[in-house]
């Protein structure tokens, strides 16, 4: 039976030695690691570094320091913005952190029913690009609005129709950090304070809260980054109220005045990067406040609690379904609101937009290519980064790259690509309104929030399997194929779907970049709004949303497919 | 350090082994030689570099200064792949997307053999280590003890000439890790495949090591059969970590004699101290004499029994001398002895420590 084991003759080490003119794995791993730090470099940093630079430039390209950042604080117009920008991007955080805190309460703290439907109901604004909500708010409450006497003479083109839509637009953010953190906090203390008789509100006060103080920080820095850095809600709703996203727009595309758009970009910069600190912080602290042995918290029935928060969370829902619900109705409407009878009619987009269909075809290219090429680059990325042992300072840069789009908003990194891509000097301007841009810079704007979900996936494997090929003498990428990248096949699906979602709804990024042929959906809503043609905006608007969901709701089914059918062996 | 006087060149040798983790030195000038087909056990207290010296001569983590030679080639820079060993970790490190026959046939792969070949070798690997009929299964099926055995199977596919084992049973339960001790030791003698086993629990090593290395704080303490480490320690601190050891304040008082308070006592090696030195004399508690004391006996003296406790097979009892001048000594007084002498707490008793029992260390403490 093992007679043949033992006759087995031990292959001889020295058979490597043979392949000695070769390439070593690991110099294909080096190889590796500095090719995704350099791509990362150049959809990353360089573009960072050129809106730095022109930044300190005049417009005809002479170093002038500061002077662009003395010539913007001296000019009331852009001062005024820049106020403008604050107090309604304040006054959105401290509408929305307050609502979504209680609806992530009564999503990890009560016995609610219906919660998945909640959370996916939240979760919807996430599904459509950031001014569909605008321009629902304008079917409702705008100059032809159903509900304009709720306005009580007030505009809504300002402000209020701002801060309103950029409440519903960021909502699900701020919610998911929210749970996250509630649902993280240790069950042992509340059932603690339960058994020693303390009341609900000393616990709400001194524990609950206390406890998700740091994802409430980091909910409020989030949220206040993505309202003064969005440019699609304020360009359709905002009216003559100017903001600094819309400044930034008409500095470089309006006047060309690049040194001053770069300055307004980095303005933009401050609160992101702030926000990143702060959430990293917060994030050491909430892991270091839940011990290994915290249990999660499992609430108990109580009536009242449950209906109070069942009434809370329906009514927010709806507001959110409703408004969305509102704005895929009105582009169906074939004279809103005075002829309320439906047609196809606004879904003919050659009627008002020149590329017509074509923007939305060019959507789905470039998120189809985000999603294929970012996955790959992303996780690719990140296993180099985290299972490859030598070249640690090559690795750390690279990650350092890697978590730099966090800290960047889509508005300040589409500056970056016109500043980069767009220079006479870079031999790279020929793709400069290209399809190429489009998707590189979408990769580069998300690359973020993939790195850490495929981060988060690796470190969950165990850090031998690596060792264990290569005792066995097989090369790394044979275990990234037959082992790594399956076991992630669900992280990797999260990681695509999120980037073609996200390419599918953006657009302050890509507004800078487009070109003639490649305009994107999500800009034709802003032209066609522009040009009055605020169905056919509404409309372009719930395709956009009808697609991202559909791929959603394709990644759910795929999942339990993958989990269920291809993944046999996660079943015990 | 020699593993013991042997006339073959050893199989594996590593001479001046450092290595630091920032401004921590994990391993400080190991030198060590293991014979080619011997079982050698790595032992140690957690945290002492014996995964770092194991991973080191794996080429996992490469060492900072020093030199490995495996088969007599030197392999201090080689990558892993080139170094010709299998390896089991602690966690198994299974492919938990693989089938059990494909986890074992991983490295054959790519040998250019014929698949039929491929699956007999799988097959007898399999019924080497005891589960011909799993092949088809995933990890995830499988108990602990069948894990840890699929990844011995597969460590050893591709014959290679040294197996390195890291901690391979710790994470089993008290039973099976017993079971599995005899089973690995005589696979490996069946194989006499070159082994190196990293362990913390002694009694791990003492009965499954031909050679077993005591480690402490990145340098080695002592090399040795299992009845050389625990008969002949050669530190306190390998006495006092292989097995239990009671240590007594000493003074020298002749070549061969030591007085431990009141009480003189006769050694059979040389104190390795001028008289009048402060030493410390070592014994183990099952080498304390408790029956047929003869009244000429060596080294007897009166004692009081306290501190009683049965664990099991045998009585672990505290004696303190009548003269005085000691801490209490641990003894061991099997089941048999304490039936047949009715020994009792509080009781005065005439006990002796045999003389070549006896051990002395310099006094090292400060
Ligand atoms: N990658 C590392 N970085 C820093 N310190 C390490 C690292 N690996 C091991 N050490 C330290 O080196 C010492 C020896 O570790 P190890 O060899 O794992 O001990 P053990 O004998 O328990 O296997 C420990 O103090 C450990 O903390
Ligand atoms: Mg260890």
């Amino acid at each position: 039976m093992s007679g043949a084991v033992e006759a087995m003759p031990a292959v001889s080490p020295r058979a490597a030695a043979t392949r000695r003119f070769a390439i070593s794995e690991t110099q294909v791993a080096g190889l590796m690691i500095a090719a995704v730090a350099a791509v990362l470099v150049l959809i990353i940093a360089l573009p960072l570094w050129a809106l730095l630079s022109k930044s300190l430039q005049s417009v005809d390209g002479r170093f002038v320091g500061l002077q662009n950042f003395v010539t913007y604080a001296s000019t009331p117009t852009l001062m005024a913005s820049l106020v403008n920008s604050v107090w309604v991007a304040g006054l959105a955080t401290a509408i929305v952190i307050p609502i979504a805190f209680v609806y992530a309460y009564a999503l990890t703290r009560s016995r609610m029913p219906l919660k998945s439907v909640f959370t996916a109901a939240a979760l919807l604004p996430i599904f459509a690009p950031s001014l569909l909500s605008a321009l629902a708010l304008i079917y409702l409450f705008g100059n032809q609005g159903m509900l304009r006497s709720w306005m009580m003479g007030a505009s809504l083109y300002g402000p209020i129709g701002i801060i309103a839509a950029e409440a519903l637009y960021s909502f699900p953010h701020a919610l998911l950090i929210l749970t996250t953190a509630l649902s993280l906090s240790d069950g042992r203390l509340r059932e603690a304070a339960d058994a020693m008789g303390t009341t609900r509100r000393r616990i709400f006060w001194t524990i609950t809260l206390p406890g998700a103080r740091y994802g409430l920080v980091s909910a409020a820095f989030v949220v206040f980054t993505l309202v003064i850095t969005d440019f699609g809600i304020p360009k359709v709703i905002g009216g003559q109220f100017d903001v600094l996203a819309t400044d930034a727009y008409r500095q470089v595309v309006g006047q060309q005045n690049f040194p001053m758009g770069a300055v307004v970009g980095i303005v933009l910069l401050l609160p992101a990067v702030a926000a990143f600190f702060v959430d990293r912080r917060a994030q050491k602290r909430q892991t270091a406040l839940l011990s290994a042995r915290a249990v999660p918290y499992e609430p108990k029935p109580d009536r009242q609690r449950d209906a109070a928060l069942f009434l809370f969370s329906a009514l927010v829902a709806l507001a959110i379904v409703a408004t969305y619900a509102v704005a895929a109705w009105g582009s169906f409407v074939r004279y809103w609101p005075y002829n309320l009878s439906l047609t196809f009619a606004n879904y003919d987009f050659a009627e008002v937009e020149p590329t017509g269909w074509g923007g939305y075809s060019n959507s789905l290219k470039l998120a189809g290519l985000t999603a294929v090429l970012g996955t790959t680059l992303v996780f690719v990325g990140a296993y180099l980064i985290e299972k490859i042992k030598p070249y640690r300072a090559l690795r750390g840069f690279a990650h350092f790259l890697a978590m730099l789009p966090m800290a960047v908003p889509g508005l300040v990194l589409g500056l970056g690509y016109v500043f980069f891509f767009n220079a006479s000097w870079n031999p790279l301007n020929v793709f400069y309104g290209t399809l190429t841009v489009l998707v590189i810079n979408t990769v580069a704007h998300y690359y973020t929030v993939a790195h850490i979900t495929a981060l988060t996936s690796l470190k969950q494997l165990d850090h031998e399997f690596e060792a264990v090929s290569a005792s066995l003498k097989r090369p790394f990428w044979t275990l990234f194929g037959r082992v790594t990248a399956p076991i992630c096949a669900p992280a990797i699906l999260d990681i695509a779907v999120y980037m073609f979602v996200n390419a599918m709804t953006t657009v302050s990024a890509v507004i800078f970049l487009y070109g003639a042929d490649t305009k994107l959906a999500s800009i034709s809503i802003v032209h066609m709004d522009e040009a009055g043609a605020v169905a056919s905006a509404a409309a372009m608007g719930t395709v956009i949303m009808a697609t991202a969901i559909g791929v959603k709701v394709l990644h759910v089914a795929l999942t339990a497919l993958v989990f269920g059918r291809l993944q046999r062996w996660r079943r015990r | 350090m020699t593993a013991s006087p042997t006339i073959d060149p050893p199989f594996l040798e590593v001479r001046g082994l450092k290595k630091n983790f920032g401004g921590f030195v994990a391993l400080k000038d190991i030198d060590l030689k293991v014979p080619r087909g011997k079982f050698v056990c790595f032992l140690g207290p957690s945290g002492c570099g014996k995964t770092t010296l194991l991973r080191a001569i794996a080429g996992l983590d490469p060492q900072d200064e020093g030199t490995i030679l495996i088969g007599g080639r030197d392999v201090s820079h080689a990558p892993p792949s080139d170094r010709d060993f299998g390896i089991v970790f602690q966690s198994y490190a299974l492919f938990p997307n693989l089938t059990v026959a494909k986890n074992v046939g991983y490295g054959l792969v790519n040998r250019a053999r014929p698949r039929r070949e491929i699956e007999e070798r799988v097959n007898d690997l399999l019924a080497l280590v005891g589960l011909p009929d799993q092949g088809s299964k995933f990890p995830g099926q499988l108990s602990g003890g069948q894990q840890q055995r699929i990844a011995l199977a597969r460590a050893l596919a591709t014959s290679p000439g040294l197996l390195l084992l890291d901690e391979p049973l710790s994470a089993l339960d008290a039973k099976v890790r017993i079971r599995l001790r005899a089973e690995m030791r005589t696979l490996q003698q069946r194989l006499r495949v070159t082994t190196i086993m990293v362990t913390h629990d002694q009694e791990e090593a003492l009965a499954m090591a031909d050679r077993i290395v005591v480690m402490n704080h990145g340098v080695i303490e002592q090399v040795g059969t299992p009845e050389e480490i625990y008969r002949r320690p050669a530190t306190p601190f390998v006495a006092d970590f292989v097995g239990h050891m009671t240590f007594l304040d000493a003074v020298v008082t002749g070549p061969r004699s030591v007085k431990v308070g009141s009480l003189d006592f006769v050694v059979a090696e040389d104190a390795g101290a001028p008289v009048g030195a402060a030493v410390r004399l070592a014994l183990r508690p099952e080498a304390v004499q408790t029956r047929g004391v003869a009244p000429d006996a060596l080294n007897r003296f009166e004692a009081k029994v306290g501190g009683l406790s049965f664990l099991g097979a045998f009585c672990r009892a505290h004696l303190t001398p009548v003269a005085g001048g000691s801490a209490p000594i641990a003894a061991d007084i099997s089941a048999n002895a304490m039936r047949d002498l009715g020994i009792s707490e509080g009781e005065v008793r005439a006990v002796a420590f045999p003389p070549e029992a006896l051990r002395v260390f310099a006094d090292a403490r400060p």
